[in-house]
């Protein structure tokens, strides 16, 4: 059984988001290497977007493409997980763009990459074949991009004042987001029902063990969360999302079907 | 009286990667196959990272190579099985090594993905490809490409590319 549409752009649009919203970075690292990690990275997740968008675009035929599906679609119609829209800024920091938070750019990566690697390992044995091809391909780079994270929110964690400091606020803040992981949502739930999605809750215990151990290693606490669960990926988003969007989607707007 | 899929395969032996050119698709193993169909002739490539923003370049270079030597082929990009670093030869690697990128190891296939965590192995030992020392420490996972990362070797002093096992 193949995975349906909605499910496909639901990983689509959390890559793609991700990767616009990391691609900020570029030119603007707090250190060369790290630009060109982060550059790197974005460069990934755009890549898986662009596979998954054009599967999408040819299972649902007519005049659909890859380009229509990332630029002509409005903020309510994209299924990314409210975290990766988020802007870089920490708490502990202005909204100035030359405010943008390290630790949160790594802290949001990190988070999400624990959560990548399980589903594209699951993802990669899909009955779907063209999903389970890309998952194959994805999991090789989602494991270098957990494996990047993870060693800078140790390095920051278990690194100087200052830094543990802004790793532990990033933690705060942000782990709230991950409870979006565990609900469920029409498009998951039809790709489970038919056998070709991954389950995400059941892969629930793996993240924790990841998160955990890092975490600790880290010396950072792992916040109680409760109260509001965000629901980006049922389309309602934070107001960061429409200004991301304006950005990626102004250039194909403008000019509709401009190559260069 | 060679057929026209030893005629495809003469034609785009000479085809480099763009960025590294010292190695040919097929020794990436980037340039899969070529096959006879009812349709015609088909090329098979498959991409590197999903990413690579060389694999728009290495499409254009099979078609006008096919184009120029006046054999009528399609070029079908493949994803599945994915590409792997594994497939590159021992004298691909070789002449990797002499350009200055260190070759890749063998992946680890087998190390599971909660595993690969929780026991993270230690970097790979990496031979500075100038001076052959292993004293050598990665400066970053991520390179000038999607495919290197940034070594320095501390016996001879000189950074280099470590091309990484994918």
């Amino acid at each position: 059984m193949n995975a349906p549409v909605d499910y496909i752009l639901h990983l689509a649009d959390n890559a793609v988001v991700l990767g616009q919203r990391n691609a900020e970075w570029c030119g603007h690292g707090p250190i060369l290497e790290e630009d060109i990690a982060l550059a790197n990275v974005s460069l990934d997740h755009i890549g898986q977007a662009r596979l998954l968008y054009q599967l999408a675009a040819t299972r649902m035929g007519g005049d659909a493409t890859e380009d229509k599906l990332a630029y002509f679609r409005d903020e309510t119609q994209f299924r990314n997980y409210t975290l990766l829209e988020l802007p870089h800024n920490g708490p502990l920091v202005g909204y100035a763009v030359s405010d943008r938070d390290y630790a949160t750019t790594i802290v949001r990566n990190f988070l999400y990459g624990a959560l990548m690697v399980l589903v594209w390992d699951a993802l990669e044995k899909s009955p779907d074949a063209d999903l389970a091809a890309i998952a194959a391909k994805s999991l090789k780079e989602a494991r270098y991009h957990l494996h990047h994270a993870a060693d800078w929110v140790v390095r920051f964690g278990d690194g100087t004042e200052e830094s543990h400091k802004r790793a532990q606020a990033a933690v705060d803040h942000l782990f709230p987001y991950t409870e979006e992981f565990w609900t469920s949502s029409a498009a998951e739930d039809a790709a489970v029902a038919a056998g070709a999605g991954a389950d995400v809750r059941s892969l629930r215990a793996a993240w924790d063990a990841i998160v955990n151990e890092t975490l600790a290693e880290a010396t950072l606490v792992r916040p109680q969360v409760r109260g509001y669960v965000p629901e980006g990926k049922h389309g309602r988003h934070s107001e960061h999302l429409g200004y991301l969007l304006g950005e990626m989607q102004g250039l194909a707007r403008a000019h509709p079907g401009a190559t260069w | 009286m060679s057929t026209v899929v030893e005629r495809v395969w003469a034609t785009l032996e000479h085809l480099t990667d763009p960025e590294i050119p010292v190695v040919t698709l097929r020794e990436l193993g980037i340039l899969r196959d070529v096959t006879e169909t009812p349709d015609g002739v088909e090329v098979i490539i498959t991409p590197t990272y999903t990413g690579c923003p060389a694999m728009g370049q290495i499409e254009d270079d099979v078609k006008a190579s096919l184009l120029q030597a006046g054999i009528p082929a399609r070029v079908v990009t493949r994803l599945a099985p994915a590409w792997t670093t594994d497939w590159m030869s021992d004298e691909a690697k070789e002449k990797l090594r002499v350009y200055g990128i260190a070759p890749p190891h063998t992946t680890r296939p087998d190390v599971s993905v909660v595993k690969f965590m929780r026991h993270r192995p230690a970097p790979d030992e990496v031979a500075c490809p100038r001076c052959g020392s292993t004293h050598t420490v990665v400066s970053s996972q991520f390179g000038s490409t999607a495919c290197k990362a940034l070594y320095k070797c501390l016996d001879c002093q000189e950074p280099f590319d470590y091309f990484k096992p994918y």
